[in-house]
């Protein structure tokens, strides 16, 4: 069905059409306020002390001469803080506001000032002196697991950080019982987020006790627990509250970080608002990134191109902390289930400890790195065994109602369609090993999960009072992080409440008044805190429904909301205006109209140490092709033309679906071709984004040539049908580019970034190898 | 000064940062240029051995529209002036270093990054941020190309993407299609919404 007939055939009102980003007026004009356009009167100026060395032990830290600057205000060191360890998941929790008596990575956080402006604060950092013993360091992942490696936490041998296994079916006997099996490992870099506001917060600490952070969160309610658990203090004492966020991605504004717990500290110290604002060169030097991973990758078949089976170990560089390391190791056993049937899976990834930044969520967590490695190898099967590989994914493309072997319930799941869409549009039949040499076009199918089940708190919640003069205010916990979730659920308020998308505002969240939910990662907003919107916005519209129903004497079944109107569907004279409705309801018959929602998907619990259950309420495929030209010169790779099929489900606001399309494409294509964080010895030899390069304009192709299709499924389980769009779509770029550029120049590279380097190195070592 | 007094032969080491800046500069300086000149070490003279009170110096800066009479030190950055002294947030502080564009502001229809420029530098030019080009509530018809074609997701890199959007139709009213990517490949936006600002500078040069 098309986007067309499904609004016809549903007379949607608001919903499926393309609406600009309701903040947009705001962002345009420079009135958005993000965390650092925050200035509060007698506001002081934070600075962060790092450690220079990998890994040490702390003997001193003196503070004194630091504190004697004039303009300084407060010095703070771990002493400070009552010593409780915060994060994420219980077992691997290992953060502390500020190192206590180790550091284990160049750049952790030491010590922190408080002065009357940002010079007197740089300067006095100068002034402390830190007395550190260097302990042995350990950088690569291989060497921490061996048994005489640096240890760097007591709780974890061998540096296992976390580790997740299992195996659904028997793999030994599958390969066996295959006609060809293939083993490869696969090289994924260190990638920064890169987005472009630097973390930022103002922190508050009152003489009450009542403690308030403002500042750029993606996911608030966890810094708000963050916090508590950081500080040993109650919950209810503290107030976190969202100002615009310039890019999330996960590069730690979705949880708390030491400027957080420094900045109110400090307040508590001097009694005044103190500001912290990272530099870049701190972003890019801290934690929070992508896993670097080593992936071996070994896949049986038949004959014909029918997985059989296919075993998978990752060793993955997780830093020198846990983060949600737990998670992220999990994860990528999504790939070895989704998009294609393969009976008999087995995995096991290590997350390691090591002496560098530590690692944790990026965009689209773990799956692009997994179908590098999938979909590369498949590219390769098909050619060993003389196969077209888009029959071969097609042969094993997972559908609608499949169960995978680890239990992931597929309602949905648009594979086919969208293999379809990009195959005609991209003209890969004519184009395939037909383009001259140096031009190649690739592809790489995924699929993803619309928001884990697997976080102690997935829940999602929502609240809409209606005003009297009709306009509609939403309150979620959900971030608009610039994603859309302000549009998106906007427009899910008010197809339900027949009210226009302006009419409804979205609030920012703070965790005193807005309901609670986990945030915005997982590509779980629009599915999990939309539904939890429609609720709130039916429960609303109930109410209005009764007194509707006495006033025109009709049966509320019958009513229609559209257009700020409510009406008799078979008698649309017989209506009233929506806001006198709201008065009459509200301000008359004394019913204040406050809808609430919220929105779960089951509570059976699944270990993410490699558990058995369903994952998500839903998943989404995409697939994509890339056409390149490869410069066999220079080895410099031009991306000229992009197809890109996703299964949205149903795309309740196609403006921003492509938006995250092209957003998700971009990324992937930044880690494919140019994104790597060097580091030597624990240094990050790169901090500055004039070294670590990111896709500019210049490097998309003309926008004739960017295509993108949503294929509809209507998944019973989304709101209105939608499921994820902001991260599945890049899931399978970086192997399309591989192989688009294997297509191109006959070079697999299996390592990333694919440099024009290891481009030039494959292509003299083809000729070398030509007799 | 402690770090003055480094015994090898002392196991532990004793850390200030600046000694771990200075071998950090050192080492990037080293690797930029090849050699450990002269210049090198006098550059990283301590900061002590300067004259503790830089001399401010007064100066008239007109910023959309709006003379400003400020004192500011020489070294004070352009963007430091329009962020923290006349509170036009609107600017925005990315990387600071010149290789995001998020502080793009114009100097004479010029697009300059604040971040790089000094505010002395700015002295008697026409100053113009993305507080200035709408006409009150009126959007610049760049700005409401960029809100109409969704040209922004995050928002952060939006003011410097639609001043230097501002600053090509200014010179080029119907600018080609690698006019326009090059009139913008010095702005960063990591939500990737490249096709979609693209479009959004094709709309301006139609709405204007």
């Amino acid at each position: 069905m098309t986007l067309e007939e499904v609004i016809e055939r549903e007379g949607y009102s608001v919903i499926g059409r393309p609406t600009p980003k309701k903040d947009g007026w705001i962002k345009a004009t420079g009135e958005a306020k993000f965390a650092d356009d925050l200035y509060f009167p007698g506001m002081l100026h934070g600075k962060l002390l790092r450690s220079p060395l990998p890994h040490a032990r702390i003997l001193h830290i003196d503070t004194s001469r630091a504190e004697k600057l004039p303009g300084v205000r407060g010095v703070v060191t771990a002493k400070d803080f009552p010593g409780i360890l915060y994060g994420d998941f219980a077992h691997t929790r290992d953060y502390l506001p500020l190192a206590q008596d180790r550091v284990r990575y160049i750049g952790e956080e030491v010590a922190a000032v408080a002065a009357t402006d940002m010079d007197t604060a740089e300067e006095a950092l100068d002034l402390i002196c830190v007395e550190y013993e260097p302990l042995p360091a350990v950088f690569s992942p291989e060497e921490a697991m061996q048994p005489e490696a640096p240890q760097l936490y007591d709780r974890a041998p061998n540096n296992i950080a976390s580790k997740s296994e299992f195996h659904y079916g028997d793999v030994e006997k599958g390969l066996a019982e295959s006609d060809y099996v293939r083993e490869d490992t696969f090289e994924t870099q260190s990638m920064k987020q890169g987005m472009l506001e630097p973390h930022a917060c103002v922190g508050l600490w009152e003489g009450s006790g009542k403690i308030t952070l403002w500042s750029c969160k993606s996911s608030p309610y966890v810094v708000w627990r963050h916090l508590a658990m950081g500080l040993g203090v109650d919950p209810g004492n503290i107030r976190v509250i969202q100002t615009y966020i310039g890019g999330s991605f996960s590069g730690g504004k979705q949880e708390g970080m030491p400027m957080d717990f420094c900045a109110v500290i400090l307040s508590k110290k001097t009694g005044r608002p103190v500001k912290f604002v990272h530099t870049m060169d701190e972003v890019l030097v801290i934690g929070h990134m992508r896993h670097s991973m080593k992936i071996r990758l070994k896949t049986g078949v038949k004959r014909d191109g029918t997985l059989v089976a296919q075993h998978c170990r990752i060793i993955a560089n997780g830093g020198a902390h846990a983060s949600i390391g737990q998670l992220s190791i999990f994860l990528p056993g999504l790939g070895l289930n989704l998009p294609y049937r393969v009976p008999n899976v087995q995995m096991e990834s290590y997350r390691i400890y090591t002496n560098t930044g530590f690692a944790g969520a990026l965009r689209s967590h773990t799956q692009p790195q997994i179908c590098f490695a999938r979909e590369s190898q498949i590219e390769m099967i098909a050619k060993e065994l003389d196969l077209d590989p888009v029959e071969m994914r097609r042969k094993n493309a997972r559908a609608g109602g499949d169960v995978t072997p680890s239990g992931f319930k597929l309602g949905t799941f648009g594979f086919l369609d969208g293999l379809d869409r990009v195959i005609e549009a991209s003209g890969w039949r004519e184009k395939y090993g037909k383009l001259p040499r140096g031009r190649g076009i690739g592809m790489a199918g995924s699929g993803m999960i619309s928001g884990a089940r697997l976080m102690s708190h997935s829940a999602s919640s929502a609240q809409i009072k209606i005003r009297e003069d009709g306009t509609v205010a939403l309150m979620t916990g959900s971030a608009d992080i610039g994603q859309g979730a302000d549009t998106v659920l906007s427009m899910i308020a008010a197809e339900v409440l027949g009210v226009r998308v302006d009419d409804v505002t979205y609030a920012m969240i703070d965790s005193d008044v807005t309901p609670l939910d986990p945030g915005a990662f997982s590509s779980r907003v629009t599915l999990w805190t939309g539904n939890a919107v429609k609720q709130a916005a039916e429960d609303a519209r109930k109410q209005l429904e009764e007194v509707a129903a006495q006033k025109l004497k009709a049966d509320p079944k019958h009513l229609v909301f559209r257009d700020r109107r409510v009406y008799v569907r078979h008698d649309p004279q017989r209506g009233m205006d929506f806001a006198s409705l709201v008065r009459s309801t509200q301000n008359r018959l004394g019913h204040p109209v406050m809808g609430q929602g919220s929105y779960t998907s089951g509570d059976e619990p699944i270990a993410v140490q490699g558990g058995y259950g369903n994952a998500s309420p839903a998943y989404s495929a995409s697939v994509v092709v890339v056409e390149v030209e490869v410069d066999e010169e220079t080895g410099h790779v031009t991306l000229a033309g992009i197809w890109n099929a996703s299964d949205c489900g149903f795309p309740l606001n196609p403006m921003a679906v492509a938006g995250q399309s092209m957003g998700a494409f971009t990324m992937s294509m930044g880690q494919a071709l140019y994104e790597n964080l060097i580091r030597i010895e624990g240094q990050v030899m790169n901090p500055s984004f004039r070294d670590y390069k990111m896709p500019l304009i210049v490097d998309l192709p003309k926008v004739e040539n960017v295509h993108l299709f949503d294929i509809i499924t209507n998944d019973p389980n989304g709101p209105f049908g939608a499921k994820e769009a902001g991260q599945g779509p890049g899931d399978g770029v970086i192997a399309a580019l591989a192989n688009a550029i294997y297509n191109a120049t006959g070079v697999r590279v299996k390592s990333l970034p694919i440099s024009p380097s290891k481009i030039l190195s494959g292509l003299e070592e083809s000729r070398s190898n030509k007799p | 000064m402690k770090e003055k007094d480094n015994d090898s032969s002392k196991k532990s080491s004793l850390m200030t940062r600046r000694t771990f800046l200075k071998g950090g500069a050192l080492t990037t300086a080293a690797l930029s240029t090849g050699v450990l000149g002269a210049e090198v070490g006098e550059a990283h003279l301590a900061l002590e051995d300067y004259p503790s009170a830089l001399k401010r110096a007064t100066v008239t800066l007109k910023v959309n529209g709006l003379r400003h009479r400020l004192e500011v030190e020489p070294r004070t950055t352009l963007l430091e002036v329009l962020r923290e002294e006349l509170q036009l947030t609107g600017t925005k502080k990315g990387c600071d270093r010149g290789q995001c564009g998020s502080c793009t502001v114009l100097l004479n229809g010029r697009p300059v990054y604040s971040c790089l420029s000094l505010a002395i530098e700015a002295v008697g030019k026409e100053i113009l941020t993305i507080e200035g080009i709408s006409d009150g509530e009126t959007l610049h018809p760049v700005q409401r190309a960029f809100v109409q074609e969704m040209g922004l997701q995050c928002g952060f890199c939006s003011p410097g993407q639609i001043l230097a959007t501002v600053a090509l139709l200014g010179k080029n009213p119907s600018p080609s299609e690698a006019q326009i990517r090059q009139a913008l490949a010095g702005n960063l936006c990591r939500c990737g919404a490249y096709p979609m600002i693209f479009k959004s500078v094709q709309t301006a040069a139609r709405l204007r």
